[in-house]
């Protein structure tokens, strides 16, 4: 299970920071949304994986870290705000820039050298 | 009510800003802006207050909801978060003061969102709590990302979009290490992490570095340390300066969580780890502080070049904090109240300046003269003065003190003369700003248009008076430097005193 759960987690952080590099706001936004969704994900499981251990005291021998879940909703609520802060501030940019590029510019050679263009 | 001091000074602001979306000051903005300073004002005091009682009564622990520590969140009015919130008090009200004079309504809810500002920054020098932590400086960088946009043009939503995401990945880190340290500590409380830290073994150790080391990164993001600094310079000066002064805490909140991560956790006593980040951010420091000078010697209008001032006192405070000792933090202390200040009144000095200049705005180029040369051209003496670090005032008692505080160290060879050029090129660059804004400009303007002009963009009285609060504080800091120094080796040496901070953090103060 921590094999699986690491590798997914590992996963998509690679494509959150994939998205993240490229040159256009969206991408970068979607990758923000992946880096913070893998975050949760790597935050609940700071609490050690475990299968039927109970969460209310009195139940069980074994207990589940309740600490990590509530860490988990706080970095949701926070990232929820800031998601949707960005891309209203993506928005702008688009109409203020006049383009959707992280820069605020299009590369002058972007459609003919795919090399020097993505930024 | 006493005994909830400690935690005044981060409801406050909360309140106030909730306070000043509400009808009689949402709708008017005369009760709005009197609001707004005056309660920013009682911010300042309840803060001196918190201070008074810190200085006579000792540390000051408030558990939250009364869950003591390790299991609640816990917020440490020690001297030297006290002494932070103090300053943080008395940027917001001048702030608030000079902004009343017409800036704040360039855009919308500028005041609520700089008392947001204020309880982010109040709550992240205060908590105790490692993930507290993280939550106070989201809830300070969303005001900052409101704030930045405050009455802006092009450039500054590409700089803001820049900034954000940046701090958006930096918060990801942020997460990532603070979940890494609970996995292995099993706690995120500063005082029992420290404590924990030495009493790891095996790989565990190994992991614990992972999750310091990540911290680290996030704290150099938003101190703007040499790698992670190139956002900075933009954002500071396409911001409306009045924000850009208030920004000025912002990085240092940055370098206060490095200096109470790597002394209290992973400092002197934590076994293995001891002084881990010591060796990257030397280096990283010295090199920040070139990078400074050599942009503020590159920079081409006022603002731009008050934000690279500001990229060298990170730089310089950062260097104090490797060092470790109770001398050095002692001069870090004096010296980061000192830059907040000076910055602050460079960047509201920049707008001044810029608004009298017509055309050629804060560009250091010849152009038209300012219309009120003898007031701005005496704060700006002053402020250069004392930013520069020459005698009589304020910079130079931190310059002497940071400069005796490393001179034992293994490394003082490198800091000084590196410290000392730097010194020197900004001498060079602010002089010569100076002298191009004030003496050299195109001579030929009718009197009567200038009589005009003067008449016009005469600085308002309350923008003055803001103005004059944080130039007075550069001599004040010399005049009132021996009570100050005593405080701030106060403030240091309970810093460095380990076993101290840990009782009295876990036993809630007692």
């Amino acid at each position: 299970m921590e094999l699986l759960y690491a590798g997914s987690v590992g996963l998509i952080v690679a494509c959150g920071v994939f998205l993240i590099l490229r040159s256009r706001t969206f991408p970068v936004v979607l990758g923000l949304t992946m880096l913070s969704y893998a975050v949760n994900l790597f935050l609940f499981a700071s609490g050690r994986l475990s299968l039927n251990s109970a969460v209310v005291l009195g139940h069980s021998n074994d207990y589940a870290d309740p600490l990590p879940q509530a860490f988990v909703l706080t970095a949701i609520v926070i990232g929820f705000a800031m998601t949707a802060f960005v891309v209203i501030l993506a928005i702008r940019g688009r109409a203020d820039l006049g383009n959707d590029h992280v820069n605020g510019q299009v590369p002058e050679n972007h459609s003919t050298s795919n090399k020097k263009g993505r930024v | 009510m006493i005994q909830h001091l400690t935690s005044l000074p981060v409801l406050l602001p909360m309140l106030a800003g909730v306070f000043l979306l509400m009808p009689p000051c949402g709708k008017n903005k005369n009760i709005r802006r009197f609001a707004s300073v005056a309660l920013s004002a009682i911010t300042f005091l309840i803060s001196l207050a918190l201070l008074l009682k810190v200085q006579t009564d000792g540390t000051q622990v408030y558990a939250i909801g009364d869950w003591s520590a390790p299991f609640g969140i816990v917020l440490v009015a020690d001297p030297l978060s006290t002494l932070l919130v103090c300053l943080s008090g008395l940027l917001g009200f001048v702030c608030v003061l000079y902004a009343s004079a017409g800036e704040d309504e360039k855009g919308s809810f500028f005041h609520p969102l700089v008392h947001f500002l204020i309880l982010g920054v109040n709550g992240a020098f205060l908590t105790g709590d490692a993930f507290n932590l993280f939550v106070f400086f989201e809830v300070l960088l969303i005001a900052s990302y409101a704030l930045l946009m405050h009455g802006g043009d092009k450039k500054n939503t590409r700089a803001a979009l820049q900034y954000v995401i940046m701090n958006l990945v930096g918060s990801a880190v942020f997460l990532i290490a603070l979940g890494v340290l609970y996995g292995v500590l099993g706690t995120l409380n500063m005082a029992d992490m420290a404590q924990k830290v030495a009493m790891l073994q095996g790989d565990d150790v190994y992991l614990a570095k992972i999750g310091g080391l990540l911290l680290l990164v996030v704290f150099a993001l938003k101190g703007a340390l040499l790698p992670l600094h190139l956002w900075l310079p933009n954002t500071y000066a396409t911001a409306m300066p009045i924000i850009a002064a208030l920004f000025a805490i912002m990085t240092k909140v940055g370098v206060y969580s490095m200096m109470r991560v790597y002394t209290l956790i992973f400092g002197e006593e934590a076994g293995e780890l001891a002084h881990m980040a010591q060796n990257w951010l030397w280096w990283l420091a010295l090199a920040t502080i070139v990078m400074g000078a050599v942009g503020v010697l590159a920079s081409q209008d006022l603002r731009k070049l008050v934000a690279n001032l500001v990229i060298v006192s990170v730089g310089t405070l950062v260097a104090l904090v490797t060092v470790q000792t109770v001398e050095a933090s002692s001069a870090a202390i004096y010296y980061l109240i000192h830059s907040t200040l000076v910055t602050a009144a460079l960047f509201i000095l920049a707008d001044l300046i810029g608004r009298q200049r017509g055309k050629v705005a804060d560009r250091i180029t010849v152009g038209t003269p300012v219309s009120q040369p003898i007031l701005l051209g005496t704060c700006f003496v002053i402020a250069a003065v004392a930013v520069i670090g020459m005698p009589p005032l304020s910079g130079f008692i931190g310059k002497v003190w940071l400069l005796q505080a490393t001179v034992n160290t293994e490394y003082s060879f490198v800091f000084w003369p590196l410290y000392l050029l730097a010194s020197l090129a900004v001498l060079f660059a602010v002089a010569k700003a100076g002298s191009t804004v004030f003496w050299h400009h195109q001579a030929k303007i009718s009197e009567q248009r200038a009589a005009e002009r003067a008449l016009h963009e005469r600085v308002h009285p309350v923008e003055i008076a803001a103005l004059l609060i944080l130039v007075a504080c550069a001599p004040l800091m010399s005049i009132f430097a021996g009570p100050l120094s005593e405080y701030a080796i106060g403030a240091a040496t309970q810093l460095h005193d380990f076993d101290n901070n840990i009782n009295i953090i876990l036993s809630g103060g007692q």
